[in-house]
């Protein structure tokens, strides 16, 4: 018997035994992730409490997601002695939170950073003090640490009923087909060459025929090239979601654009398409991170942030674990916080108009096993074509051990059908067992039995997960009035990118703590 | 009607005839399957006569129509009895827990057997004096069994094979039913129903006893060519032991691990040519190797202290350090107060700080799947470099250089690729044909082979040989293997696909 009838067979057995016993049950578990609810609060609270605490800081930094936390690492290494970081949720991290079980610890939303590029030389140094890059080759790429870049394989597509290697939908494909996924590699090929998209954005050229994209939808773009091939206009609208939140009739060409033709990193010891990723997702950035001195006050709702006429900054926060007003008193502030939050804590900071930010869905699964399914084998990403999901990742992908059976598997979904308040005001209605049959079916084609080996399913909502790059934004007015500090009060978000990533988040906080230490 | 005695006593022998012959094929079956079988034939018996007191006391609840319920009850042994061997050999492959299917199908069987003959008594009550009664219907069924019995070893088995014997008796049974309908027909309604039952169940049968081959060829067992002794899935895999004569081997998930014939052969291979060139050392590491057979040529050298022999799955080594027929290959290896066995995942294992060693021997199985091409990675032979002395030196088992030219070489290139001097070589083992190995170590080895006396296959003049790689197994150019590229799954699958 060959290793697949085996496993085929093996599938078979545990049906043998337990019948169909297990068809009618729930499937446990719960909605996680009350900042949302919190952060409603903010809105509907009356008068503030008095503060009943006055705590004094060099430097505080408000929002403990990646761009909050690299600012307050850089302050620590740039030698200021007290920093302390308010965090509304139970645990710093943002978008990039994790958690873990008994069986994998898996993430709660960004869960990996391709190759960085040259222009990221931030993040790379950050890389470096942390022993990710633990050297360079003779040719001066980076040498990765191997167990964090993903290991092989990284990528399957479950396609005409068996999953294939690989994310492009490219089996089967008919002459036409093939055609312009060969005519769009050359578009993208021609944008790399010409070296306008970047990472981070702002380092991008202003090229005149590169902003012209940004006036127009990539749906638009593809639309203009004669692109119409199903396949191909799937795979980028995957990418888009993927990456924005949203997808090619929501998104701008040029970020759609930037997506394929910005990732020009490199390592000695893998493909430049390999991306570093971790059982716990980004979490294990937000690891070293956080592994500095600077105090982190979680459960903290910041009320307002203002500077005073005597110098310095007050920022009231109420203590939602002890429900007490706390005031904190410092020479500056970092406001890591998204522009929608900024602007109704901050007297006098201009409201931005048509922010839009994309509603996520992230679920955690765990599964007794991961069900045998056709085709290629389990990869690290495992998306179904035409799905509304944007796939599964298996935490135990990146761990050592021989032969993980329980594993953990995150799902992903941007929700893009309806304009994003009516999303969210959605989100908020369905209960636990929507969600449930919601991921389920996403997943239902690879994996028909995947109900009967669910242990526990839980569910993140992300009201406001990223901001989108609609067209026009990443060019226009808006991003450009965010991105001025208003000393002492410095900013961070990848609000100001307009690109919800890793690479943003981390650089605007290392920026905001560059300019707010040369202000003090 | 007029009660014909003759076919009805005839039924009772039939019936008696199969009912044997069904606890026969599951006590074989258990045997060959499980091994041991005394135990097997023991507990089958049991059970089944206990399944058939259970079913004699069920008798008393039947009430209503007795030949609509001797009748279907016929009807269901044919099938469940008839089908019984195809079934277990089907499960077998496929359940971790082969005695849960086989336990519960004799008690079903037993049950039904045992609720037979209360009711053909029943029946048959009135119809005939009580002592004559008992008389016949006892003797039929004694003699009943005296046939199966003989027929089973003599006829059945060699003839017929296991899963077909059981289709074919499970149509007698079907017989005896469809011959009662017929002959008691007026004595009950719903014959028309029953009659379909019967038909059905005779086509399934006799499918069965046409197609017998075709159904066992779909059973793990057709993967084997000889008897199975042993067999036992555990957490991790499927252990399974052939014998044929002298011939012992062992499977693990179906693939070849040794054959006692010439596991002398492989088992010198991998160890002396590393181990007689460090006469410093002192501590060994075996990964993987639970058989002992490894561990069996380490303790040849006295001066050896110690040996780790780490494998993941603890029923492998219990199995290989307990069972007197295995501790007769490795010599007794697995209890030896110089071995020590860990029963982990090497990979994580490792990742703490062990050793220092100056001998190790890796012997897992071919990188045939993603999980296993882990452990052939840059990261898992960094991580033992941290576990080992300066002098020290590692061996791989690495496929055969000859099936799998760019597999054995890619090993060789990733053990490079860490800073080591390696020293491919290959020998050649009858069961499994030319196969590899890797010798590396951090600083070249340059002593002489001091080798162990009483060798069977390793001598100077052979070790002079291994490394001389013939034009069609010579080296070719390879990726590294890494964890984020898989290259040596891939060229494993690409080769052994051919």
């Amino acid at each position: 018997m060959n290793r697949r009838r085996f496993l085929a067979a093996s599938a078979v057995a545990p049906a043998l035994i337990t019948g169909s016993c297990t068809r009618d049950q729930t499937v446990s578990g719960r909605i996680v992730g009350g900042g949302h609810a919190i952060g409603h609060r903010l809105r509907t609270l009356g008068a503030l409490p008095k503060p009943t605490h006055t705590i004094k800081a060099d430097v505080v930094v408000v929002g403990g997601g990646v761009a909050g936390l690299a600012a307050a690492r850089k302050l620590k290494q740039l030698g200021v002695e007290k920093v302390v970081v308010l965090e509304l949720e139970e645990k710093a991290g943002g978008t990039s939170l994790s958690e873990s079980n008994a069986i994998n610890a898996y993430p709660w939303g960004a869960h990996y950073v391709p190759l960085p590029g040259k222009d990221c030389h931030e993040v790379l140094e950050f890389f470096g003090e942390i022993g990710l890059i633990k050297g360079h080759d003779a040719a001066g790429r980076p040498i990765y640490d191997e167990m964090s870049l993903c290991h092989d394989p990284q990528e399957r597509l479950f396609i005409h009923g068996e999953w294939h290697e690989g994310i492009s939908p490219t089996a089967g494909l008919d002459a036409n087909g093939r055609e312009q996924f060969k005519r769009f590699a050359d578009e993208i090929e021609k944008w790399r060459v010409k070296q306008v998209f970047s990472l981070p954005v702002d380092r991008s050229r202003r090229d005149p025929e590169a902003l012209e994209l940004d006036t127009l939808t990539m749906a638009a773009w593809l639309n203009q090239k004669g692109f119409n091939a199903e396949a191909l206009l799937w795979q980028v609208d995957y990418s888009c979601r993927d990456d924005f939140g949203g997808g090619i009739h929501e998104v701008s060409a040029w970020a759609g654009l930037h997506y394929f033709a910005s990732r020009t990193g490199e390592a000695a010891n893998a493909e430049h398409e390999t991306v570093l990723t971790w059982e716990e997702g980004n979490g294990w950035l937000v690891g070293h991170l956080k592994a500095i001195d600077a105090e982190i006050r979680a459960q903290h709702l910041v009320m307002r942030m203002e500077a005073v006429e005597s110098g310095g900054v007050e920022v009231d926060a109420f203590d939602c674990e002890h429900e007490e007003m706390n005031r904190f008193q410092a020479r500056a502030a970092i406001c890591a916080l998204p522009r929608f939050v900024a602007q109704r804590i901050i007297p006098g900071l201009t409201p931005i108009p048509g922010l839009e930010y994309a509603p996520w869905v992230v679920a955690n699964l765990t599964l007794d096993e991961l069900p045998p399914s056709p085709g290629f084998h389990p990869a690290w990403d495992n998306v179904v074509y035409r799905g509304p999901s944007l796939g599964y990742v298996n935490a135990n992908h990146q761990t050592l051990r021989s032969r993980p059976i329980e594993t953990v598997i995150t799902h992903y979904e941007a929700l893009c059908e309806a304009p994003p308040a009516k999303s969210r005001e959605w989100m908020l209605t369905q209960t636990h067992a929507q969600w449930t049959e919601r991921v389920l079916g996403a997943f239902s084609a690879p994996h028909p039995d995947l109900r009967e080996h669910v242990q526990q399913m839980d569910i993140w909502l992300w009201g406001h997960g990223m901001i989108r790059p609609r067209p026009g934004f990443l060019w226009g007015k808006e991003r450009e009035l965010m991105q001025a500090h208003r000393p002492p009060i410095f900013f961070a978000h990848t609000d100001m990118s307009g690109m919800a990533l890793f690479e943003e988040a981390y650089t605007r906080g290392v920026q905001a703590a560059l300019a707010l230490k040369a202000a003090l | 009607m007029a009660p014909r005695p003759w076919l009805l006593l005839l039924s009772v022998f039939a019936i008696a005839t199969c009912g044997l012959v069904y606890e026969l094929i599951a006590g074989t079956l258990a045997s060959y399957l499980l091994g041991d079988s005394v135990t097997q034939f023991s507990t089958i018996i049991g059970v089944y006569l206990f399944a058939m007191g259970v079913g004699s006391w069920l008798s008393r609840f039947v009430t209503g129509n007795l030949i609509r319920t001797f009748i279907r009850v016929e009807f269901l042994i044919a099938l469940l009895g008839g089908c019984s061997a195809a079934l277990l050999f089907l499960v077998f492959g496929w359940t971790i827990s082969f005695r849960i299917p086989l336990y519960s199908l004799v008690f079903l069987i037993g049950c039904f057997v045992g609720l037979e003959i209360p009711l053909l008594l029943r029946i048959m009550e009135g119809r005939f004096a009580f002592k004559d009664l008992v008389s016949n219907v006892f003797s039929f069924d004694y003699i009943g069994a005296l046939l199966a019995s003989l027929l089973f070893p003599l006829v059945l088995v060699p003839h017929l094979g296991l899963v077909r014997s059981a289709f074919l008796f499970g149509l007698i049974n079907a017989s005896v039913g469809l011959l009662a309908l017929h002959l008691l027909r007026g004595e009950f309604n719903g014959a028309r129903r029953l009659w379909f039952t019967g038909l059905s169940v005779t086509g399934v049968l006799l499918f069965g006893l046409l197609k017998g081959d075709v159904i066992t060829g779909w059973g793990e067992l057709a993967a084997f060519a000889d008897p199975v002794i042993y067999a036992e899935s555990t957490p991790y895999q499927r252990i399974v032991l052939t014998r044929q004569k002298d011939d012992l081997r062992l499977f693990l998930n179906s693939n070849l691990q040794f054959s006692s014939r010439d596991e002398y052969r492989y088992h010198e291979a991998l160890v002396h040519p590393g181990l007689s060139r460090l006469p410093q050392a002192k501590k060994v590491l075996i990964l993987g190797g639970g058989d002992g057979l490894a561990a069996r040529e380490v303790l040849r050298y006295p001066r050896i202290e110690g040996i780790t022999l780490c494998d993941l799955d603890p029923a492998m080594t219990k199995l290989f350090a307990s069972a007197p027929m295995l501790t007769a290959q490795n010599a007794g290896a697995l209890s030896s107060p110089r071995l020590h066995i860990e029963n982990a995942d090497a990979f994580t294992w490792l990742g703490e700080a062990r050793g220092p060693f100056d001998f190790v021997i890796i012997d897992f199985p071919d990188p045939s799947n993603f999980s296993l091409g882990k452990l052939y990675t840059t990261t898992f032979y960094q991580r033992l470099l941290k576990c080992m002395s300066p002098e020290a030196a590692l061996v791989v088992q690495s496929t055969s250089p000859y099936v799998a030219r760019q597999s054995f070489w890619c090993v060789d290139a990733t053990l490079r690729a860490c800073g080591l001097v390696t020293e491919p070589y290959h020998a050649m083992v009858p069961s499994f044909g030319e196969w590899g190995f890797v010798l590396a170590s951090k600083q070249s080895l340059s002593g002489p082979a001091v080798l162990p006396p009483d060798l069977r296959f390793v001598t100077e003049e052979v070790l002079a040989q291994f490394p001389k790689f013939p034009p069609d197994m010579s080296r070719v150019e390879t990726e590294i293997n890494r964890l984020n590229n898989q290259a040596l799954v891939r060229y494993f699958e690409d080769e052994w696909a051919k």
